[in-house]
C-alpha cells in the first residue's frame, strides 16, 4: 500500500511515518500507521481514548525510550533519516522535535531559568543574548507581558494557563522544527484554551505542529490536516475541512457525529 | 408517615449519642498516647539535666570546650568526645551522601527492571543488619585490611600535601576516627539511599518527560529537575542518616579507638560521645564521673536536636525560595 500523501503538493513533509508499529510489551498499540506531517501546518490527531494517538505522538521524539518494554518498529523519516534507528542521538531529536504535555509542567526554577535551561543545553550564549532569547520565546508564546516583571519568580507561581504557555515558550526557545502538543488544553479553562489555540495558529508560520486532542471542535478550529485513529489504526487522514464535512469512512463519520467515542 | 417514624428517630438519636461518646473516648485516648511521647521526651531531658547538674555547676559552660578527661583527678570536658562524634559523622556523610545519591539515581532512572527489586531489597536489608555486626566486621575484617593496604597508600599519596597531609599522619593502625567514619557511612547509606529512592519516585513522569523533551540527558534531568523537586525529602533523608551517625554506639565503640584526646590526624584513635558512655558507664563511680557522663548524654541530645531544627529550617527556607 503506498503511503497516503493527502496534503497539497506544495506542502513538504517534515516527518514521514511509514509502516509504524508500536508495542507495549506484547500489546500492539499502533498497527502499520503511515502518514506525512506537512511543514508549517497543524496536523491534529483525534480518536477515542486508547486509540493510540498519544502513543503515535510519543514515537516522534522517542519519548517511549524512557520506558523499558516499549518499542517501535517501522520508519519515521526526518530529513531523510530514520528517527527509530538505534544510533540516532535521542537528545538531539528531542531538541529538534519539542513536546508540550497535557498538564503544565514548569520546572522547579524561576520563569527565566525555565526558558534558559533548555537553551543552555545546546548553546553557550552571553548573558545579553540569553536575555534576548528568553524575551523572544516568552513573546512568541504570548506570555511576555504577564511575566516580564517577575522573571525571577518561580514558574510554579503562574496560573495553569500561564504555566502552559510558559511550557510552550520553553519548548520553542530551543528552536525546534516540530512542536508536538499532547492534549495541551485539556487541563485548562476556556479562556486559557482560546489563548493557546490562537497561539498555535501564530506558531505554525515558523513551526510544524502536531497536536493530539480530545476535543473535535478544537481539531476543526485549528488544524489543517486531521487524522482519525481507532484501536491503533489510522482510519482516515486528510484535510481537516473535507474530513469533518465529508468523511470517507463510516467509523470517522460515527465518531465526529458523536455516535461513539 | 406511619407511627414507626418516631421510634426510628429515637433509635437514630441513640445511635448518634453512642457515636459521639465513642468519638470522644477515642479522641481522649489518642490524646493520652500523644502526651506520653511528650512526657517521655521531657522526662529524659529533665533527668539528664538533673544528673548532669553537679558537673555543670563545677565546670560551667567550659565543660563544652575543655579538652580533658581525667577520671582520677575528676577533671572533665566534653570537647574530645564532641570532636570525635562530629568528625566521624561528617566523614560518614561525606562518603554516604554521594554513594546513596548514586544508588538512588541508578535504582530510579537507569536500572533494568529485573534488577530493580532485588537491588532495592538488598539496600533495605543492609539497613536491618544489627550495628554490632558492623562493629565486629569493622574491627576484625575492615581495620586490618585498611591498615595494611589503604592507609599506607593514602599516606604515600597525600602525606606531603600541606594541611591535608596532616589528616593522614601517624601510624596506620587501622582503627581511628577515619575508620569509624567509613564504617558509619556503610551503616547510614541504606537509610539515605532508600529515602532518596522513595522521594525520587515521587517526581511526576510528565515533569521528567518534559525535561527529556527539550533534549536533557539523564544527568541533567536528575540534577536540575529531580533534585530541586525533591530537595525537601533529600534533606530529610540526609538528616535521618546524620542523626543515626551521631548516636551510633556499638559499631563506633569497636573501631574508633577510644582515646579521649584530640589529634589532628584522622588515623589517630579518638572517641565519640556515645562510645564514651558505652565504655565508662559500667565502671563509673558515683559522683562527678557519672555526672559527667550524663552531661555528655545531654550534649548529644542537644546536638541531635540542633541537627533536627537545622534540617527543618533548611526545608522551610527551601520551600519559601521555590515560591510554591
Amino acid at each position: 500500500m503506498p503511503a497516503p500523501t493527502y496534503h497539497d503538493d506544495e506542502d513538504e513533509a517534515v516527518l514521514a511515518i511509514r509502516d509504524l508499529n508500536f508495542f507495549y510489551g506484547d500489546f500492539r498499540g499502533l498497527k502499520s500507521v503511515s502518514l506525512d506531517i506537512a511543514k508549517n501546518r497543524v496536523t491534529a490527531f483525534i480518536g477515542p481514548s486508547g486509540c493510540g494517538k498519544s502513543t503515535l505522538l510519543r514515537t516522534f521524539n522517542r519519548m517511549y525510550d524512557l520506558y523499558p518494554g516499549q518499542r517501535a518498529e517501522g520508519r519515521i523519516l526526518f530529513h531523510g533519516r530514520n528517527l527509530l534507528e538505534k544510533k540516532q542521538d535521542v537528545n538531539l531529536v528531542r531538541a529538534k522535535i519539542g513536546m508540550v504535555f497535557q498538564k503544565p509542567t514548569p520546572f522547579p526554577m524561576t520563569i527565566y531559568e525555565n526558558i534558559a535551561f533548555g537553551v543552555r543545553l545546546y548553546e553557550r550564549l552571553p548573558k545579553s543574548e540569553m536575555d534576548d532569547r528568553v524575551e523572544w520565546a516568552l513573546r512568541k508564546a504570548a506570555i511576555w507581558e504577564e511575566t516580564k516583571d517577575k522573571l525571577q519568580q518561580s514558574g510554579l507561581s503562574l496560573s495553569g494557563g500561564q504555566q502552559q504557555r510558559l511550557c510552550i515558550a520553553r519548548t520553542i526557545a530551543v528552536k525546534p522544527e516540530v512542536v508536538l502538543l499532547d492534549e495541551p488544553t485539556s487541563a485548562l479553562d476556556p479562556i486559557s484554551t482560546a489563548k493557546i489555540e490562537e497561539l498555535i495558529n501564530e506558531l505554525k508560520s515558523d513551526y510544524t505542529i502536531a497536536i493530539v486532542t480530545h476535543n473535535m471542535q478544537q481539531a476543526a478550529r485549528i488544524s489543517d490536516f486531521t487524522a482519525f485513529m481507532y484501536l491503533g489504526e489510522l482510519v482516515e487522514f486528510g484535510k481537516t475541512d473535507s474530513l469533518f464535512v465529508k468523511p470517507q469512512k463510516q467509523q470517522t463519520e460515527d465518531y465526529i457525529t458523536g455516535r461513539f467515542g | 408517615m406511619s407511627e414507626t417514624a418516631p421510634a426510628e428517630d429515637d433509635i437514630h438519636a441513640r445511635q448518634v449519642r453512642k457515636f459521639k461518646v465513642q468519638d470522644m473516648l477515642f479522641h481522649q485516648i489518642t490524646l493520652v498516647f500523644a502526651f506520653i511521647v511528650l512526657a517521655a521526651l521531657a522526662g529524659i531531658l529533665i533527668s539528664l539535666a538533673v544528673e548532669a547538674m553537679p558537673v555543670l555547676k563545677q565546670f560551667g559552660a567550659s565543660f563544652l570546650w575543655t579538652n580533658v578527661w581525667n577520671v582520677p583527678e575528676d577533671q572533665y570536658g566534653a570537647l574530645a568526645a564532641i570532636y570525635g562524634t562530629v568528625v566521624s559523622s561528617v566523614i560518614a556523610l561525606l562518603i554516604a551522601v554521594p554513594v546513596s545519591f548514586g544508588i538512588a539515581l541508578f535504582l530510579t532512572e537507569t536500572c533494568p527492571v529485573w534488577l530493580r527489586r532485588p537491588l532495592g531489597t538488598a539496600v533495605e536489608l543492609l539497613a536491618g543488619v544489627p550495628s554490632i555486626i558492623y562493629g565486629i566486621w569493622g574491627l576484625f575484617v575492615f581495620a586490618p585490611l585498611f591498615s595494611a593496604h589503604v592507609q599506607p597508600a593514602l599516606q604515600a599519596l597525600l602525606g606531603d600535601v600541606p594541611v591535608v597531609g596532616g589528616w593522614f599522619e601517624g601510624p596506620p593502625i587501622g582503627i581511628g576516627i577515619l575508620t569509624a567514619g567509613i564504617v558509619l557511612s556503610l551503616m547510614v547509606i541504606p537509610f539515605i539511599a532508600s529515602v532518596m529512592r522513595d522521594v525520587f519516585e515521587t517526581v511526576p513522569p510528565p515533569l521528567k518527560e518534559s525535561a527529556y523533551g527539550i533534549g536533557c540527558t539523564t544527568w541533567e534531568v536528575v540534577t536540575r529537575i529531580v533534585l530541586p523537586y525533591t530537595r525537601v525529602g533529600v534533606i530529610g533523608g540526609i538528616m535521618l542518616g546524620l542523626g543515626r551517625a551521631l548516636g551510633e554506639t556499638m559499631a563506633v565503640t569497636f573501631v574508633i579507638g577510644n582515646a579521649n584526646r584530640i589529634v589532628g590526624s584522622l588515623f589517630a584513635p579518638g572517641t565519640s560521645i556515645a562510645s564514651t558512655l558505652a565504655n565508662e558507664f559500667g565502671e563509673a563511680d558515683p559522683g562527678l564521673h557519672i555526672s559527667a557522663l550524663f552531661a555528655l548524654g545531654l550534649v548529644l541530645f542537644i546536638i541531635t536536636f540542633i541537627v533536627l531544627a537545622l534540617s527543618q529550617w533548611m526545608i522551610r527556607r527551601g520551600v519559601a525560595k521555590q515560591g510554591t
